[in-house]
């Protein structure tokens, strides 16, 4: 068994002829949480796609637990995804199941679990992010933060070896924000899965994080552990750790000369 | 010139556009038929589908269905009492609503009332990301969501044609015969005597089951292919509406043409 469950080797994907990542180096190992931050539009959320398989890498190679993604058909795919878990950003739930359903949905479509059975791990699975209460409510009675954490459950359901969340902290209030951290990191350590987080968050995965990766423009700009990333002095990482409005992501949209653009003579 | 060159450009960015989208939807058109075994066997999905696209269209189906036939009645007994002959009023009536207006009418309903509805609920499950969340769950979203509703709809599509004109032939006898007085064994005896089995009442079938469909595929199509957004959705909603009747009222003509010449 290799000790990274992700690795990805110089991978570059474009849609067309507009690239995206360029020569994308990262690995994941086992039991870890880790964070691909950057500004929005960077790439991302496509590098997380590449990961769950929606998109094939245009030229490198990604191993998940030793499976090269690239050389996969559909039937490989779906069986890989069945030990894959993914938090959509607003959770994604189906609107016209209930929470039970909803959470039940994985177990019912991949396996032949009798009824008993699946009743207890559905409530299991809901008690491990504390809405066992809600299990009878619709989607569209939860907060946004609850759907998050339903969602979380749902993707738990199978019991996967990797997790993937796309801006699970995005739209949630200081509250629910500290309870999907938490959650993330306790559901990492005590199933034994490995994490990879999208977030443009800072503050909030920099505390429960394993490692950092820093996306600029479809490049991997920076990488460490939070207190290496805390202390970095590389302008971009400094502009986004703090929060600072301009510097190398710029507050403006390139433009032509103001003076010009308001029929100003120069 | 160069005004001239951008706008036969243009057209032929079109003309390629629709060409490659009418190759997009024959593909999804397809793989839906090919995941069909995978939607028999969530029948309870069928099901569900039947009760939303069937049973939930009842009511519009069946009032405009009397009152289609109430209105045939009328017109008819107008015309045909020039010629002296009422007795006709239940054939007038029946064959209008069992060739023609049975399938026609009803399918063109069922396009706006349960075809509108698959196309904003599957825009919308696509613009939620509950489509992508089934992908990454290894589910296929063809077999788990589209399959059995094609299915539902087309099932429940020769039904309501069938109730529309059930309907339709009560509205033109409460008419005819209750109000207007036509004789009632005439009405009834001759309407038997006229419409014939495989010629009439199968044709009509087989009509509705096109019908169904065309609608049910082009209100799948559109919603899957619906831009994730509110704008998106609402401009797939509307173009399954106006697809699916042009198609209902070309496939009928071409059905007409090949069903009823000569006869």
């Amino acid at each position: 068994m290799p000790d990274n469950l992700i690795e990805i080797r110089d991978l570059s994907f474009a849609y067309g002829d507009r690239p995206v990542l360029r020569g994308i180096n990262l690995t994941a190992g086992r039991g870890q949480v880790i964070a691909i931050m950057g500004n929005s539009g960077c790439g991302k959320t496509t590098l997380l796609r590449l990961i769950g398989g929606a998109l094939k890498p245009t030229s490198g190679s990604l191993n998940i637990d030793g499976i090269d993604m690239g050389g996969l058909d559909q039937a490989g795919l779906y069986a890989l995804r069945r030990r894959m878990g993914m938090l959509f950003q607003f959770g994604a739930l189906f609107t016209d199941m209930t929470v039970f359903e909803n959470v039940a949905f994985p177990l019912r479509e991949h396996t032949d679990l009798p009824e008993v059975m699946i009743r207890d791990l559905v409530f299991m699975k809901l008690n491990a992010v504390g809405l066992r209460g809600a299990h009878a409510l619709m989607p569209s009675e939860l907060s946004g933060g609850m759907a998050r954490r339903v969602a979380l459950a749902r993707s738990i359901a199978l019991e996967p070896s990797l997790i993937l969340y796309d801006e699970p902290f995005a739209g949630l209030d200081p509250i629910s924000l500290g309870v999907t951290g938490n959650l993330i990191r306790r559901l990492t350590d005590t199933l034994g899965v490995t994490s990879v987080v999208v977030t443009h968050d800072v503050q909030e995965s920099l505390k429960m994080v394993d490692y950092v990766y820093f996306v600029s423009d479809g490049v991997i700009v920076a990488r460490g552990t939070p207190t290496e990333i805390r202390a970095s002095d590389l302008p971009y990482v400094h502009q986004f750790v703090h929060g600072e409005a301009d510097g190398p992501v710029p507050f403006h949209v390139p433009a032509p000369v103001y003076a010009e653009d308001l029929g100003l003579p120069a | 010139m160069t005004a001239l060159i951008e706008v036969i450009r243009g057209i032929g960015r079109r003309v390629v556009d629709g060409v490659w989208r009418m190759g997009v939807a024959t593909r999804f058109f397809l793989l839906t038929l090919l995941y069909s075994g995978q939607g028999f066997r969530r029948f309870h999905l069928i099901v569900r589908e039947i009760y939303s696209s069937g049973v939930l269209s009842l009511i519009i189906i069946l009032v405009s269905g009397l009152f289609v036939g109430m209105v045939l009645a009328l017109q008819g007994y107008e015309t045909l009492q020039t010629y002296g002959s009422e007795e006709a009023l239940g054939v007038l009536v029946s064959l209008s609503l069992v060739r023609e207006l049975g399938p026609v009418v009803a399918a063109l309903l069922f396009a706006s009332r349960a075809g509108s509805a698959i196309t904003a609920e599957i825009g919308l499950m696509r613009a939620t990301e509950q489509i992508a969340a089934m992908e990454m769950m290894a589910v296929n979203p063809i077999a788990r969501v589209v399959a059995p509703r094609f299915w539902g709809a087309v099932i429940s599509m020769p039904f309501l044609a069938a109730l529309f004109s059930a309907m339709g032939i009560f509205g033109g006898y409460l008419v005819g015969v209750v109000l207007i007085g036509v004789d009632e064994g005439s009405f009834w005896s001759q309407m038997q005597a006229a419409v014939d089995f495989r010629e009439d009442i199968l044709n009509g079938v087989i009509k509705s089951v096109v019908f169904g469909v065309a609608v049910t595929a082009i209100a799948l199509f559109e919603g899957y292919d619906a831009p994730p957004t509110a704008e998106g959705v609402s401009r797939a909603t509307t173009r399954t509406v106006v697809t699916s009747s042009l198609a209902i009222l070309g496939l009928d003509f071409v059905l007409t043409a090949f069903m009823f010449r000569g006869v």
